[in-house]
């Protein structure tokens, strides 16, 4: 995957995004209930999605750097994390778009995903402050990777933990109707998923690539 | 039993230390001189186990429990009695006759007295004197001292003197110092940073 | 590379190197007495201050909830001190030059701090009683459980702000986000009428949290 190279990446990601873009507000059908405005849905679950997916990298990576000493993985490591909290931003947005479309309010809090973001953008939020607060080596690099571990193990006890915790706040008043799986809907989901991934993708190996820069500048004015 | 090649450390942006080239065998005293900010506490720790090096190889043949550091701090809880600290750092070097064996120490370095005083009442040479006792407590097999005179006083001094005579030759001695003058007699090998 | 010493008595010695660490810390708050007393009276001053916070009508269960928010935010006045010894006095080195397991250094200090939280809430709980009444068995049950996280999750993360540059401000950033899912299953403990789920998830988080904490902490006390 890494010798896919970047104009190639960022030329796939423009025509994936349109294609979805295209999908999602002309092709598909309107929503039963919702009707246009809904469509926002699609991205929601597709970043949603993507985040997941950058948190795990990172702690994949993370588990690399402490196991293997993979010299790359730290960074590597860091700039997943880093997508993975963009995206989890643009999921707090546009759900929070979507609940005022649904419920009128702009938050919600019987929406388990959504607050599930909410904990790990402050989960998240914390471990730039700590890696920043260290200066860099060894281990900034170790302290790091252990929190990205922890990351992805609040991700499942959180959730875990927000869906008890439903039953106590306030009994579900609202319910939502998942779109149904037809058609030009499947497609356009699909295609919209398949776009936040490449588009997510194409974000880290240009922001990794700039860190390396960086990192190897350094280098060299220290040498 | 040191060996080290083009040993770094980095701190930040600011390098400490810089393709350090080290080689310590069995039973050397070896000293370590350069002036403040030359890195000679860094390189120190680094061979103590207590950080990591930025680049190169350091190889240390001896484990944990076999090696003594005398550091800037002494490493010794103030809100506790030189008999508490003592009991403490013997039960996690699991010292074989503890009890003899730290009476022996505090005895030596004239702080048998003082044993139930807490170390926030010491005066600064009794501290280091006690940071002696805690590093000799376990009977390293390399002892890595940071610049051990600088905060003694006299009396501690001469003690110490003692103690590096009687040792010299059955340990290994990695010593920092920015005054050689003291310790060059004993020395077996320099290392200028 | 160091190689540590191995031996068949490495168990026994683990237990004895926890046991002389926690003796050590409990030594000195004894002969310090400033941790727990603190702890008493902020969390009756807390009590105090939740008494005018909650309005008129309402429901005794609030209360219940807001003994969680008191039982955090005094755990973070003990979890702040924790490391304040071995911080200003550099005796972290020592701990860290010693044969012991790096672990042994987070097991003890977490005991030390957990006998603390206990104390304090030995006082605490019937003080809450007295104030507010309500408190179950199951209140107990799950403040015991979530003690067991709190100072597992709270000690390590203590370490950690003891050796960046961030210091007393990372404490509560990073603690707060992983405590989140505790605070949900001890305030379900506390006021449903089921709450063997919610104890069981205390249980779970424990369980995953501390076996975290113990294999990561060697990252965190190593420059």
């Amino acid at each position: 995957m890494r010798r896919i190279p970047l104009p190639v990446l960022a030329t796939a990601s423009l025509v994936l995004v349109t294609l979805a873009l295209a999908l999602v507000f002309f092709v598909a059908p309107n929503d039963a209930d919702q009707g246009f405005s809904q469509r926002i849905f699609y991205f929601h679950v597709s970043i949603a999605f993507t985040a997941y997916l950058c948190f795990g990298a990172g702690a994949w990576k993370a588990l690399r750097h402490l196991w293997k000493r993979d010299p790359r993985a730290d960074l590597e490591s860091y700039v997943a994390v880093h997508q993975g909290v963009i995206f989890g931003v643009l999921v707090l947005l546009t759900g929070s778009i979507w609940a005022k479309i649904s419920w009128g309010h702009w938050w919600v809090w019987s929406e388990n995903q959504l607050v599930l973001f909410l904990v790990l953008f402050l989960f998240y939020a914390a471990y730039f402050m700590l890696r920043f607060s260290v200066d860099p080596g060894p281990q900034r690099a170790n302290l790091s990777a252990v929190y990205a571990l922890f990351g992805v193990v609040l991700v499942p006890v959180s959730f875990l933990a927000i869906r008890l915790s439903q039953s106590l706040i306030h009994p579900q008043v609202f319910t939502r109707h998942g779109p149904n799986f037809g058609g030009w809907i499947l497609a356009a989901y699909i295609v919209s998923q398949v776009a936040v991934l490449v588009l997510a993708y194409t974000l880290y190996r240009v922001e990794l690539a700039g860190k390396l820069l960086d990192v190897r500048l350094r280098e060299l004015r220290l040498a | 039993m040191i060996a080290a090649r083009g040993l770094g450390r980095r701190f930040g942006d600011k390098r400490v230390l810089r393709g350090v080239d080290l080689d310590v065998a069995d039973g050397a005293f070896a000293v370590v001189t350069g002036p403040n900010g030359s890195g000679k506490t860094t390189l120190l720790r680094l061979v103590a186990g207590l950080a990591l090096p930025s680049e190169g190889e350091l190889h240390v043949d001896v484990t944990r429990e076999r090696i003594g550091l005398l550091a800037h701090d002494p490493l010794v809880y103030r809100e506790l009695t030189a008999l508490e600290n003592l009991e403490l750092y013997g039960r996690l070097y699991h010292v074989p006759e503890r009890r003899e064996r730290i009476g022996m120490l505090l005895e030596r370095f004239g702080l048998w007295e003082a044993r139930h005083e807490r170390v926030a009442a010491y005066s600064r040479g009794m501290t280091q004197r006690l940071a002696l006792c805690r590093v000799l407590l376990h009977d390293p097999q390399l002892l890595i001292l940071d610049e051990p005179y600088t905060a003694l006083d006299a009396q501690g001094a001469e003690l110490l003197d003692a103690q590096l005579a009687e040792l010299r030759g059955e340990r290994t001695f990695l010593v920092s110092t920015h005054d050689p003058q003291r310790v060059r007699r004993l020395a077996t090998s320099e290392l200028s940073l | 590379m160091i190689r540590n010493g191995s031996g068949d008595w490495r168990r026994v010695s683990y237990l004895s190197d926890v046991g002389a660490l926690t003796r050590k810390d409990l030594l000195l708050e004894l002969r310090a007495r400033d941790t727990l007393p603190a702890m008493l009276l902020f969390v009756a001053a807390v009590f105090v201050v939740f008494h005018f916070s909650l309005p008129a009508g309402s429901s005794r269960l609030a209360a219940s909830g807001l003994l969680w928010v008191a039982i955090v935010f005094t755990a973070l006045l003990a979890l702040g001190r924790a490391f304040v010894p071995e911080r200003e006095q550099r005796t972290l080195d020592a701990l860290v030059l010693a044969p012991c397991d790096r672990s042994a250094i987070w097991l003890a200090k977490s005991l030390a701090t957990l006998t603390f939280l206990a104390a304090a809430e030995i006082v605490a709980l019937p003080l809450f009683e007295l104030f507010f009444h309500g408190l179950r068995g199951s209140t107990v049950a799950g403040v015991a459980l979530a003690d067991l996280g709190i100072c597992a999750v709270g000690t390590f993360v203590g370490a950690t702000a003891v050796v960046t540059r961030a210091r007393e401000l990372l404490l509560p950033l990073l603690f707060l986000p992983l405590a989140i899912p505790l605070v949900i299953g001890g305030v379900g403990a506390s006021v449903v009428h089921g709450p063997g789920r919610y104890l069981g998830f205390l249980g779970l988080y424990d369980l995953l949290f501390a076996l975290l904490c113990w294999a990561a902490f060697e990252y965190v006390v190593v420059e």
